[in-house]
């Protein structure tokens, strides 16, 4: 199953073109400080339209976690997917590499690293250096 | 704010067969459901000035007005989010009467959701706006994209499948004796759950997942106060809601606080028992709307029928037979009977009502019909 490649619109594409530098970022409101992910045009909390990219360090905690792969069909290498709880930012899913099913995978601490699949450039989790 | 309770009824259910391959149109499969609700009403397509469906219908309003013979509609309106907004179509008919803007309004859903478009089938590219959080990275069908959520369940209250696995023996219990569920005469039981393959490891396997079916269901709404003068005992709409809040998502319901709880779910179970003055002690039967089974353990939790982290022990204990003190699904659900999106199981509440099910639950003065942002509550008139 080829990668469903990210389509950047007006409103995500500072994170995107973050990934491509290896840089995490998230949406802060320039006026309230809020930060909004999956980011919005306005601001939920004061409504302002200003916005500003805040670069997170990517260390975070996993919440939840499925193995994707197809369930009949022949697929590419199945991929863990996770939702991470950023420690400076907000949640944010991805796929965690360096790690297997059999491991405790809920509360793992990881870290951000990027990955380029199929020609694309994707944020990605690792187990954080000392988590085991 | 909440509708007026007992203003308005269900006074017609119609549905065709559900199969895999209909051999018909869609248009065919709605106009066929719509007319046998109306039947069972005894009301007429001239009589009609209202119809509700929700999102991703194919059907157009006009090509069934076309196709019935319905001769002038004064509301039409489609509610939100999929099969999550199932029941807020009967919200969507009973305000329009109410209002007055209409007088009988159809509710209606359609689909060879298995022989022609199929809803479980993984995304193609390019990635949906709004979806470059989750798609890319193999979130790609309905079952992964709930699993998400459901492993923060697991995970705090210690599941694993085998529990999700006995809900889907009850519902495929019930649907074995149900004569109109694609399941009938064939019940499950755990070791051929927990032998059938994973969709998504670890959490739902092939039978906890709502089928693909092919099928048509309709239901006639109208005034109390008609529904009086019609051919079948009516079905008051006690209370009917939905919720959205700030932190949702439909799909990707990844960013409340606490995933093992369904906000939403939590505030339409607040709007019904505020409104109709009813308490969970006061359902005698509830249809819960399971694209996957673990859903099943969120909404009981919701609607207080349990305590948190309490439905494993609620479903094992047999609570949700139709032996038990609050009898789940008992046309056997999406699982057991057909995934028309969640309009069977408002047909199936209707029926408990009526006391004319095939697994009636004796003396159901109380239905709940939820599909988590959206619920209605049928009593007797």
């Amino acid at each position: 199953m080829p990668v469903i490649a990210p389509r950047p619109d007006h409103d995500d594409r500072f994170f995107w073109d973050g990934v491509a530098e290896g840089r995490l970022l998230v949406r802060a409101c320039a006026d309230c400080g809020h930060v909004q992910h999956p980011p919005t045009p306005m601001c939920p909390a004061c409504q302002s339209l200003r916005w500003e990219p805040r670069e997170v360090t990517g260390r975070g905690t996993v919440l939840a976690w499925i193995a994707s792969k197809h369930p009949s069909a022949p697929d590419a290498e199945p991929r863990i997917v996770v939702l991470v709880q950023l420690d400076d930012g907000p949640r944010l899913v991805a796929n965690l590499y360096g790690a297997d099913t059999s491991w405790a995978i809920n509360d793992l601490a990881v870290e951000a690293t990027f990955v380029e699949i199929d020609g694309i450039r994707l944020p990605g989790f690792q187990p954080a250096r000392g988590a085991a | 704010m909440s509708l007026p309770p007992r203003q308005t009824a269900i006074v017609g259910i119609g549905a065709t067969e559900f199969s895999k391959n209909s051999g018909r149109s869609e248009l065919q499969l709605a106009a066929e459901a719509v007319k046998a609700a109306l039947d069972d009403a005894g009301l007429r397509p001239a009589d009609v000035d209202g119809l509700v469906s929700f999102v991703q219908d194919t059907n157009d309003e006009l090509r069934l007005i076309r196709s019935v013979g319905i001769e002038q509609v004064t509301w039409a309106s489609r509610t939100p989010f999929g099969g999550g907004g199932a029941m807020s179509t009967v919200q969507h008919a009973a305000a329009a009467i109410v209002s007055g803007a209409a007088e009988v309004v159809v509710i209606w859903r359609a689909f060879n959701e298995r022989s022609g478009h199929r809803f479980g089938q993984p995304a193609q590219g390019p990635t949906q706006a709004g979806m470059s959080w989750h798609t890319p990275f193999g979130l790609d069908t309905p079952a992964k994209m709930y699993s998400l959520w459901f492993q923060g369940y697991m995970h705090r209250y210690g599941l694993t499948n085998e529990d999700f696995g006995r809900y889907a023996v009850v519902a495929r219990r019930h649907a074995a004796t149900n004569p109109k569920a694609w399941f009938y005469e064939q019940p499950i039981t755990l070791d051929d759950h927990q032998s059938s393959r994973w969709i998504v490891e670890p959490i739902v396997r092939l039978l906890d997942c709502c089928q693909e079916s092919d099928g048509g269901v309709a239901l006639v709404v109208t005034s109390a106060e008609r529904a009086r003068h019609l051919a079948q005992p009516p079905v008051l709409v006690e209370a009917a809601a939905q919720s959205s809040v700030l932190a949702g998502d439909v799909l990707f319901n990844y960013y409340h606080d606490d995933l093992a709880t369904f906000p939403e779910a939590s505030h339409v179970a607040d709007q019904l028992w505020r409104a109709s003055g009813l308490s969970p002690a006061d359902v005698d039967v509830a249809m819960i709307y399971e694209n996957f089974s673990p859903i099943v353990f969120y909404l009981l939790e919701a609607y207080g029928f349990c305590g948190p982290g309490e439905a494993k022990d609620f479903i094992a204990d047999g609570q949700i037979d139709l032996t038990g003190s609050l009898p789940v699904n008992t046309h056997g659900g999406l699982l057991g009977e057909a995934y028309i999106h969640g309009v069977n199981s408002i047909q199936e509440a209707v029926r408990q009502i009526r006391r004319t099910a095939v697994n009636q639950v004796a003396g159901a003065e109380v239905a709940l019909a939820t599909a988590g942002r959206s619920a209605v509550l049928l009593t007797r008139a």
